[in-house]
């Protein structure tokens, strides 16, 4: 072997050296950044998956006729609205028969959740023939109850008067736990619910249901405007002053931020043309305001890449400016283009602040039904639960974050699945 | 230049007339003062240096200049005796009767069928499905294609071989029925032997359509065309019968290019 291929001058070691360091410099860079989201991703799931399971409490009941129904018709909205505290408190004495004292009787009746009667009510009016019976059911535990099964409560640490559940409390729930009164269950709940003031009551359902027909109007309106926007632009207007205007413009409104869109959406759409408040119709119409820049940008970049020469073909055939258009260049570009609507629209589902300016930030217990209904979104129910005090909302905020990570892992899934099946056809 | 003399001398009719046409790029100026007759059924070459012009005058065949903005056309062309830059010219029509082959083999994503059957499609030009089908194998039999292909038409025309995909888009191009083909350095990305087939091809074609070819290839030119035309720095430095020109050309400039002294 010749010489001159085995000697390292010293420049040549130190241009390797400098290869070595840089690879370096990136590989750290790398590493750093991932084991932020790591640190971050299992903060949240650590603090989020408890509330996936809920402390559920066995109670005897005896659906006593005189309680329930003195009327004896079995109407089924008078069973939804009878009391059923004293029987789920009859029920509790059977294992705690001390608390008698009117105090005691409400302690021990507050380590089920506020909820556990108005599900009980529910039962019975949808199986009326309960009434009469006896039978073992299991009702939700309070939140503080839930909090202290899960050991998020230490009663040894955590001196009693910094406690909302006393010592005796705590007694009462191993006497139940030793009995066999106490399981942890799948808390559906959480996915079937709306909001709730009780952390074990509280689900995300009507804010993902707001947060999908919010997406779904801003899809409607954001894809046709943004990509008619963009072949205009890229394939039909005249280069002059007037489009390098309208492409600065554009590239401003995608740096706005999206706050500002929720003031014009308060402005317009609300104090001006009067369509109703706190609704995922205005709600998507914003988001739509703000996504349609990232839309135009995205396309035009994508109707950018699209080689002249397809263009070229067509018109050389004598195919239109509008036939070369609709026949090649936007079916080559309409995966890209529908990637970069689901990347923005992604955007959007995690988007707040607009929202809060259209008032989509109301307590919303039940599940809306269309775009009119008053509604939140997901990140909203976020805010909300981030800011309330109660203990228990603090897994909530965490599993409701988990959520909207899921549905944007998914879109975002959705949108390489969709470019690499479309891009497959050739 | 002497503008109104007939510049070829071949004696068959044009089909084609260029005559002083100057093209501009925003102020530069690309073509100066050009007049060419294009000869009915038969083969005329645009020889040339890289930047001469070439392409750009043969773009103003068909109009394709009209897709670069800053484009400017100036002159008077005709095609049959009409004047192609009217207004009243459809532009469509213009390039239905004058076909075009790219340097670069362009191919739609499409199939091989679908490919051959857009222009028939858009023009409306088959009166059925069998008639549609009639048309793409006669054009793909022209092109010399058929036989390599008839078994896989539902295959992407962007999964055959270069010169393939070259020869499907004389097919695509010949679909339309078109009186004139233009083709912009059709072989420049090809092997010797798929050149050859395309050489070959065009020869046989010339029966039917007139070709305009653009070729950095002397002997490419000499080989298939009846006319060449010489091009340099945006001029028409001589133009005439093939043999002629590169075995006894009368300008300085051609003998100097042909020799292999500029270029
Ligand atoms: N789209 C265009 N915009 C501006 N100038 C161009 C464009 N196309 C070609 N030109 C210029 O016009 C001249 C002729 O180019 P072209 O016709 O492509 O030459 P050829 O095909 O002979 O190589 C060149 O100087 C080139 O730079
Ligand atoms: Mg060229």
């Amino acid at each position: 072997m010749p010489d001159y291929l085995l000697t390292t001058s010293p420049q040549m070691a130190k241009r390797h050296a400098r290869h070595k360091r840089f690879q370096w410099y990136g590989r750290i860079a790398i590493a750093i950044s991932i084991s932020f989201m790591l640190f971050m991703f299992t903060a949240i799931f650590f603090r989020g998956i408890g509330a996936f399971q809920k402390t559920m409490v066995a109670v005897d009941v005896q659906f006593t006729e005189a309680n329930l129904d003195p009327s004896g018709n079995r109407n089924s909205s008078d069973l939804l609205r009878a009391n059923y505290k004293p029987i789920l408190l009859q029920g509790l004495q059977q294992v705690v028969p001390e608390a008698t004292s009117r105090q005691d009787r409400n302690r021990l009746y507050g380590l089920l959740s506020n909820g556990a009667a108005f599900d009980l009510g529910e039962r019975v009016s949808n199986k009326p023939a309960m009434v009469g019976t006896s039978e073992r059911v299991w009702v939700a535990a309070s939140s503080e109850v839930d909090l202290y099964v899960k050991g998020k409560i230490d009663p040894v640490e955590i001196p009693e008067e910094l406690r909302r559940l006393k010592d005796q409390d705590i007694a009462w729930v191993e006497a139940l736990r030793e009995k066999g009164q106490i399981k942890k269950k799948f808390n559906t709940a959480f996915f079937t619910n709306g909001d709730s003031r009780e952390p074990e009551m509280a689900g995300i359902l009507s804010a993902a249901i707001g947060s999908f027909f919010s997406l779904l109007i801003c899809f409607l309106i954001a894809f046709p405007l943004g990509i008619l926007t963009a072949v205009y632009l890229e394939e039909y207007a005249k280069k002059s002053r007037f489009t390098d205007i309208i492409e600065v413009n554009i590239n401003n409104l995608a740096a706005v931020p999206s706050i500002v869109f929720g003031l014009l959406g308060l402005a317009i759409f609300l104090n001006f043309f009067g369509l109703p408040r706190s609704t995922p119709l205005v709600g998507g119409m914003v988001l739509a305001l703000m996504t349609l820049p990232t839309i135009i940008i995205a396309s035009r970049s994508i109707l950018r890449s699209i080689p002249q020469a397809t263009r070229d073909a067509a018109l050389g055939l004598g195919a239109s400016k509008t036939q070369t258009t609709f026949h090649h260049v936007v079916p080559l570009a309409m995966p890209g283009m529908l990637t970069g609507t689901i990347l923005g629209m992604a955007r959007a589902l995690g988007e707040t602040a607009p929202l809060l300016m259209i008032g989509m930030v109301a307590f919303i217990v039940d599940v809306p039904k269309g775009v009119t209904d008053v509604a939140t979104a997901l990140p909203v129910q976020i805010f909300l639960w981030a800011d309330s005090p109660e203990k228990g909302f603090v897994e909530l905020t965490s599993a409701a974050i988990m959520v909207l990570l899921v549905f944007l892992v998914l879109m975002n899934v959705f949108a390489v699945y969709l470019r690499r099946k479309l891009e497959r056809r050739w | 230049m002497n503008t109104d003399a007939p510049v070829s001398d071949s004696g068959a009719k044009p089909i084609m007339t260029a005559r002083n046409v100057d093209v501009f790029y925003g102020k530069k100026q690309a073509i100066d003062n050009v007049s060419l007759d294009i000869p009915e059924n038969q083969i005329t070459a645009l020889i040339g240096p890289s930047g001469c012009g070439k392409s750009t005058f043969l773009r103003c065949f068909n109009r394709m200049n009209d897709t670069i903005q800053i484009c400017r056309v100036k002159g008077d062309i005709k095609f049959a005796g009409q004047d192609i830059y009217d207004p009243k010219v459809d532009v469509v029509a213009l390039r239905s009767r004058i076909g075009m082959v790219f340097q670069k083999a362009n191919p739609f994503p499409k199939s091989i069928f679908d490919n051959v059957a857009y222009g028939p499609r858009i023009h409306s030009l088959s009166e059925s499905k069998d008639h549609l089908e009639d048309i793409v194998i006669t054009s793909l039999k022209r092109a010399g294609l058929y036989d390599e292909v008839s078994d896989r038409l539902d295959e992407p025309g962007t999964s055959l071989s270069g010169g393939q995909q070259q020869r499907l888009c004389i097919a695509r191009a010949i679909a339309v029925d078109p009186q004139i083909i233009l083709m912009d350095e059709p072989c420049s990305a090809l092997d010797p032997i798929a050149t050859a087939i395309i050489e070959e091809l065009m020869d046989s074609m010339k029966e039917k359509y007139t070709i305009v070819i653009v070729t950095h290839s002397m002997q490419q030119a000499a080989r298939v065309s009846q006319q060449t035309a010489f091009f340099h720095l945006g001029e028409l430095v001589e133009s005439g019968d093939t043999k002629q020109i590169f075995t006894n050309p009368e300008k300085e400039r051609t003998q100097n290019y042909i020799s292999g002294r500029i270029g």
